[in-house]
């Protein structure tokens, strides 16, 4: 297996996006947009961000398929963490029957 | 008698490779690191076990006399966390693990040496400051440290405690790291995942349970510790916090920690069933993945820990399922190994008796495990000595009983020394006795009504006590005798041939005790787990040149591919 | 036979430790041990997410009072900050695998230099906290947690807001300890790279801490909205 070499025009792009987004988050932050969007953008922002940190910067395109396996297992597990308690603080005020 | 052909032992081997402390102290090799836990743990477990013996003194009377109920509290949960935190976690990973581990798919060592041995030294440091905490004058909140008792309201030493074992986890996420790495990368040419023993399988599923669960908990017992020390915190209702959150945070990890618990013991007990039947395991495959399966669904259950919490009925209720559906994966494994033993040629050594006692104590465990999964008998026997029993016997009637098996296994391996097959099923028989008169009252006391982290009870439950006392002080002497005599033969046991048991593993064709490079030539691996074939189909085939095959090798025959 | 041997000892390279068998078996090694750490890491941070997640459900208006007291321009410049180190560190990655130490050097000392800008700058940020009176509890004498200098949303119970500065420091402050043991690991590879221990063959220390390197600026890449942007609109909006 021999080891990709990013070119790095690769990397110059991928940082001008971040910056990019980072200026894009905060200036939809001051913006009042209707009922849950503020948030729904701002972390859909940081999750492209993230992705593209993982992705080119971490060489996680280029890696194995193991390795996604490792990653995508680590965002299964806190998802079950996230899901599993808020099942109980979502349903606490339900009533039964 | 099969002879599978073994390179002559030689007189060095890793155990007198090189002298000294300091060559101990320092060592990268996997083996004597294995053998610095087997020391510690077994050191722990003997504490662990003094904290049992109070209890079970104290319990003799229905009156809190020997202890105050403070220092009951304190002793009931020094007792879980040591045996918990500082034996049952680490004792088969850390011992037979580290030792087998690279033996077992034809390594010299694991990936990661050093860092095994800083496993080792996070452990010790661990031990000793919660050791020290415990001198200082201990912790009375239970091993769960629920809030907002441990935060709040203790006057114990939660921090200093909490930072033991916060630190400990570190050494189990090095330890699980070092052994997923391993088996992925360093497998010998030939040695396939589904040729792997199954022990190697139900180390592999504990350790993605140490990588994914060990975090959440040191996470929650740093939050817990600045909660302590800033007097106010995230579990605190004064500024809108849910004590609540620390239960689902501490049982995120401590659910899936049982099954660290008993994951690897019953990876023993696929070997020792299979090889003291000299029969190849039914259904491997269905072993191997009920393995992953408990790993992943143990992931799923930890509500049913907190069905009296006040956690909505709903989430109990999802929880009740998949609570009922991670026996499933556990119970495929007990019918694949009596499925093994069914025409087996069966050996009752020492290991197999160990064995056979895991499979009926852990089925009984395991079926108790589902009375409580069930959310109406739960809230009948919650907090009550049914659910104390439930545990030990899938912890000591399980684990520990595994444990035992594997060490007496491997022993000769180990050491190059038999152990004195006589008194080894002595003692199993006397532990098998001495644990059922312990622990199966406290399931009828439970059922009656029983509390548990009581030191004064109801006296209708006196009788149950004192037959629990009586089993457990028959149990602490089945435990003594295999210490004593485990000792005795390291210096003057029968010396131990490569294979004793004349068995097709891996780790039996290299000397006992190993050379500290384990093979002196890399193994090329062309036959299944079990196979107990004729000798001459099973000849390790090594290589000379590191990275190349060997030209014109005679690979064996038969048909392995 | 022996000789060929004793040939295979001379061409190995002497970063290859013994119990491998070649030097991409290591390298294998070492990359996955490091994203299987970095899982860890993961699961670690993601307790305190859900903390944060759940009490901003609960308190919104309070976590948004009190994170429109936070310091949105050096919030903004410290996550500016972090990304030029992702970038300086990708390219020292890049320079160890195309073979020039000088550059691999100069973006090392950057990438090292960012960080400890970022750690100056969070350093500014705490030390108004405490200023401020908005360091939660009781921890330090004569500061006690006064949540009167917050500007409270209309509906926003004051009681609550201390959560938002728990959560706060605690995120911030393990984020900031990793950003240390991130600076003390890149120094730490520093050292040996200025003794030319790293080449196109072997290079895979500097790769595995960029790894983790990123992973810490992934965090802040949360962080920084969740904490920062939660009621700017509320302000700000029309």
């Amino acid at each position: 297996m021999s080891e990709h070499i990013v070119p790095v025009r690769v990397y110059v792009l991928i940082f001008l996006a971040l910056i990019a987004g980072t200026g894009l988050t905060v200036w939809a932050g001051k913006r009042d947009f209707p009922g849950p969007l503020n948030v729904i953008i701002a972390l859909t922002i940081a999750c492209i961000k993230a992705t593209l940190v993982v992705l080119f910067f971490m060489h996680l395109r280029y890696s194995s398929r193991l390795v996604w396996v490792i990653f995508a297992a680590a965002l299964f597990w806190l998802a079950i963490l996230f899901a599993l308690t808020f099942s109980d603080y979502w349903t606490r005020n339900w009533l039964i029957g | 008698m099969e002879s599978f052909e073994v390179p002559a032992p030689s007189k060095v081997n890793y155990l007198n490779a090189q002298y000294g402390l300091k060559s101990w102290l320092l060592t990268r090799d996997h083996k004597r690191i294995a053998l610095l836990y087997l020391g510690s743990v077994s050191l722990f477990f003997f504490i662990g076990g003094i904290y049992a013996m109070l209890i079970r003194l104290e319990l003799l009377t229905p009156q809190s006399d020997l202890l105050s109920p403070t220092t009951y509290n304190k002793t009931f949960t020094q007792h879980g966390i040591i045996m918990i935190f500082f034996f049952l976690i680490p004792s088969i990973p850390a011992t037979l693990g580290n030792f087998l581990v690279p033996m077992m798919i034809g390594a010299k060592d694991l990936a990661f040496p050093r860092i095994n041995l800083l496993s080792w030294y996070i452990y010790i440091v661990a031990g000793i400051i919660t050791l020290y905490a415990l001198i200082a004058g201990g912790v009375d909140t239970g091993w769960t440290f629920y809030a907002p008792y441990s935060t709040t309201f203790s006057n114990s030493y939660v921090v200093l405690t909490g930072l033991g074992i916060f630190i400990n986890g570190f050494s189990s996420i090095l330890t699980g790291l070092n052994f997923i790495v391993t088996i992925h990368t360093m497998r010998a040419p030939g040695m396939t995942w589904f040729r792997m023993p199954l022990f190697l399988w139900a180390i592999y599923a504990t350790s993605l349970i140490f990588i994914l669960g060990t975090p959440v908990i040191a996470i929650t017992v740093l939050l817990l510790a600045f909660e302590r020390v800033a007097r106010i915190g995230i579990f605190d209702p004064a500024i809108g916090g849910d004590p609540v959150l620390f239960q689902h945070l501490f049982w995120f990890y401590s659910h899936p920690a049982v099954y660290i618990m008993i994951l690897p013991g019953m990876g023993v007990i696929s070997e020792l069933i299979a090889n003291f039947s000299r029969k190849n395991i039914f259904g491997y495959s269905f072993v191997a993945f009920s393995s992953l399966a408990i790993a992943v669904f143990g992931f799923l259950v930890w509500g049913h820990h907190m069905f009296v919490s006040g956690q909505s009925v709903y989430a109990s209720m999802i929880f009740s399922v998949l609570s009922f559906a991670v026996a499933i994966p556990s119970a495929v494994k007990v019918f694949n190994w009596t499925a093994t033993l069914y025409r087996g040629s069966i050996s009752y050594d020492t290991p197999m008796l160990y064995a056979l006692g895991f499979i009926g104590l852990f089925t009984i465990g395991g079926m108790t495990g589902l009375f409580l999964a069930s959310i109406a008998v739960d809230l009948h026997v919650t907090d009550t000595y049914f659910v104390v029993a439930h545990f030990h016997y899938i912890m000591v009637g399980g684990t520990l009983l595994a444990y035992l098996g594997g060490l007496h296994y491997w022993w000769p391996k180990i050491s190059g020394r038999m152990y004195p097959e006589g008194w080894g099923r002595f003692s199993a028989l006397v532990v098998f006795v001495g644990f059922n008169l312990t622990f199966l009252p406290q399931f009828v006391a439970g059922y009656l009504g029983m509390p548990r982290r009581y030191a004064a009870y109801p006296p209708e439950f006196q009788v149950f006590n004192v037959l629990s006392t009586a089993g457990a002080s028959i149990l602490g002497f089945g435990l003594l005798i295999p210490l004593i005599y485990l000792v005795w033969s390291m210096r003057y046991g029968k010396h131990a041939e490569a294979n004793p048991w004349h068995l097709p593993g891996l780790e039996w064709r290299t000397p006992s005790p190993p050379p500290t490079e384990n093979f002196p030539l890399t193994p090329i691996v062309t036959w299944e787990a079990y196979e107990f074939a004729p000798p001459e189909e099973m000849k390790i085939v090594g290589r000379v040149h590191r990275g190349q095959p060997l030209e014109g090798a005679d690979t064996p025959v038969g048909g392995h591919s | 036979m022996a000789e060929s041997i004793a040939a295979e000892h001379e061409v190995h390279h002497p970063a290859l430790q013994h119990h491998f068998e070649n030097l991409e078996q290591q390298r294998e090694a070492g990359t996955l041990g490091m994203w299987v750490f970095l899982v860890t890491e993961i699961m670690f941070f993601g307790g305190m997410f859900f903390a944060y997640t759940l009490y901003r459900w609960q308190y919104p208006l309070e976590f948004a009072s009190a994170s429109n007291h936070l310091d949105l321009p050096l919030g903004t410049i410290n996550t500016i900050v972090l990304i030029v180190s992702s970038f300086t560190m990708a390219l020292a990655v890049y320079s160890a695998q195309i073979g020039k130490r000088r550059n691999l050097l100069a973006c090392l000392v950057l990438t090292i230099a960012l960080g400890v800008t970022f750690l100056g700058i969070k350093a500014v940020e705490y030390h108004q906290k405490y200023v401020d009176n908005l360091i939660p509890g009781k921890l330090i004498r004569g500061h006690y947690f006064n949540p009167n200098g917050v500007h409270l949303l209309v509906g926003a119970d004051k009681n609550k807001v201390e959560m938002f500065y728990w959560i706060y420091f605690a995120m911030t402050g393990m984020h900031a300890v990793h950003m240390i043991i991130g600076v003390g690991l890149l120094s730490v590879i520093l050292l040996f790279a200025a003794r030319g221990r790293y080449g196109p063959e072997y290079h895979n220390p500097v790769e595995i801490s960029g790894l983790y390197w990123h992973f810490v600026d992934i965090i802040w890449i949360f962080l920084f909205p969740l904490l920062y942007l939660l009621g700017r609109h509320f302000v700000h909006g029309g």
